[in-house]
């Protein structure tokens, strides 16, 4: 048996289908995954990210201990409770994790994975001894992801006191009062909120959500959202064997300047040298179905290079396949897979795929 | 605790067969405890019509959003017909496994072969296997 969260009982009161994912027991889906992605793509959909791992920087150093820890640049933070992407790299430059960072009235707030707990710890807890900060982890805290075009305004409805502040967020934006903390922030692509609840209030907050008409949703759905809106999932599409350059994570390392951190070097050096792969979309209008691990072939005068999708699916608002996949940068707008034997053609895209219900590559 | 006809005989790998009355024609599906394991289908590949195929010979594919899995012919026979509807409405692999759900007939082509099939109690013990 796994970690369970505050709301597991919830869950199985609504018919999930729970799984292990990191360790924790949680909700695969609770019925039909398409019809959730469905639900958070239309109108909203909610899932329980509790498992997820909230750590505190406290102390006088923590700006430039994360300055120094994290790819982005937190000083792009100029705003209280903004937030920001980044990967955490090891020496070589190679991604240890991502995570959301923010900024509060003090100091700053850390998300990272559930699955990468204990090495994130170990790593944040090494790099930290040189700096004047405290690391404090908050298991005490539930999260809940509310996501779809109507999200907000039900989380507004159900949370009557806090619904300015909620209006008040900009995009990438959590602030907090009386012990919960509002996020527009999300991993599907639509607007909506995770907001982090004391474990005493989460099972109310989550049986409120549900009678105002907001959708359990699980694991599965939460996988087709983030993929059609071209969200990296570590441990798939990034991990300790590539860099962030090499996982469509460019726009996450801020390299210039006369800040250093750590891999800032490696990745100098890689950038220097020039890519070899690249992490890209892939779409397949036709039928099938592109799923990580499968080999993707590209053709090139020099004959044939190889790369491999790192997570695809069947995207339920497109009505086709898609993926993301690391290529050789020699590749152009097409290329092949390897589908159970049989090659097939895809066209190779930028992602997203999806935002805000449409489809938005080209 | 799953749904499997008592009429029916089925494979080891979740495909159910229905020995229609003309005693000719066998009906092949997934069971209902198959489509729940793969969850949402959406994508269905069969075999074509007028195709020979054999007991075990891979007959089609279906695609889940979750997963691939293979579809195995029951027993050996001609194809004679292929559920169409299934290309628009694929979902109905998870609504109704055993009716409107079937994946193609089949004209059976070796009698004998029936008695290798599981009924129903023998393929509720696989499922039982299976959660365990």
């Amino acid at each position: 048996m796994g970690n369970k969260t505050s709301l597991y009982q919830a869950h199985l009161d609504s018919g999930a289908k729970v799984v292990d994912f990191g360790g924790w027991d949680m909700p695969l889906h609770y019925g039909s995954q398409l019809e959730e992605h469905h639900f958070v793509r239309k109108s909203s959909g909610m899932f329980d990210v509790s498992h997820m791992t909230i750590v505190d920087v406290e102390g006088p150093d923590s700006r430039p201990f994360l300055r120094y820890l994290l790819a982005n640049d937190v000083d792009k933070l100029t705003i209280e409770g903004k937030a920001l992407y980044s990967g955490m790299l090891n020496e070589e430059g190679k991604v240890l994790d991502d995570l959301i960072v923010y900024r509060m009235p003090q100091d700053y707030r850390l998300v990272v994975n559930c699955a990468t707990r204990e090495k994130d710890l170990a790593w944040m807890a090494k790099q930290a001894q040189r700096f004047n900060v405290t690391l404090v982890e908050k298991p005490e805290l539930a999260m809940i992801a509310v996501q779809g075009p109507e999200a907000i305004d039900k989380v507004k409805a159900c949370r009557s006191e806090d619904a300015q502040l909620i209006e008040s967020l900009s995009v990438f934006q959590g602030k907090e009062r009386g012990g919960w903390m509002y996020c527009r922030t999300g991993y599907t692509g639509e607007d909506g909120l995770e907001i982090l609840v004391p474990e005493a209030d989460a099972v109310a907050f989550w049986k409120q959500l549900e009678a105002a008409g907001v959708h359990p949703c699980g694991l599965g759905s939460r996988d087709t959202l983030r993929l059609e809106a071209g969200m990296n999932l570590y441990g798939s599409d990034m991990d300790e064997s590539v860099t962030p350059l090499e996982s469509n994570m460019a726009w996450t390392v801020a390299l210039d300047g006369a800040r250093d951190f750590i891999g800032k070097r490696a990745l100098l050096a890689q950038k220097e040298a020039g890519l070899c792969m690249r992490l890209k979309g892939l779409v397949l209008e036709s039928r099938g179905v592109l799923r990580g691990h499968q080999k993707v072939i590209v053709t090139t005068e020099s004959g044939e290079l190889a790369g491999e999708i790192t997570s695809g699916t069947f995207s339920p608002t497109l009505g086709y396949s898609v993926a993301l996949a690391r290529v050789p940068t020699e590749v152009g707008d097409a290329c092949e897979v390897e589908i159970r034997g049989k090659r097939v053609q895809v066209s190779v895209v930028a992602p997203p795929f999806v935002r805000n219900g449409q489809r938005v590559y080209k | 605790m799953s749904n499997i006809p008592g009429e029916l005989k089925y494979l080891s790998s979740h495909e159910w067969v229905r020995i229609e009355d003309d005693g000719e024609t066998a009906t092949v599906g997934i069971t209902f405890h198959a489509q729940s394991l793969l969850g949402d289908v959406v994508f269905v590949e069969l075999p074509e019509v007028g195709a020979n195929i054999a007991a075990g010979d891979e007959a089609g594919v279906v695609e889940s959003v979750k997963a691939a899995s293979d579809i195995f012919a029951p027993i050996s026979g001609e194809v004679i017909a292929i559920n169409e509807e299934l290309e628009d409405s694929p979902e109905t692999v998870n609504s109704e496994p055993y009716e409107d759900g079937w994946f193609f007939k089949l004209k059976i082509s070796d009698k004998d072969e029936l008695a290798a099939l599981m009924d129903a109690d023998a393929y509720a013990e696989v499922c039982e296997a299976d959660a365990h």
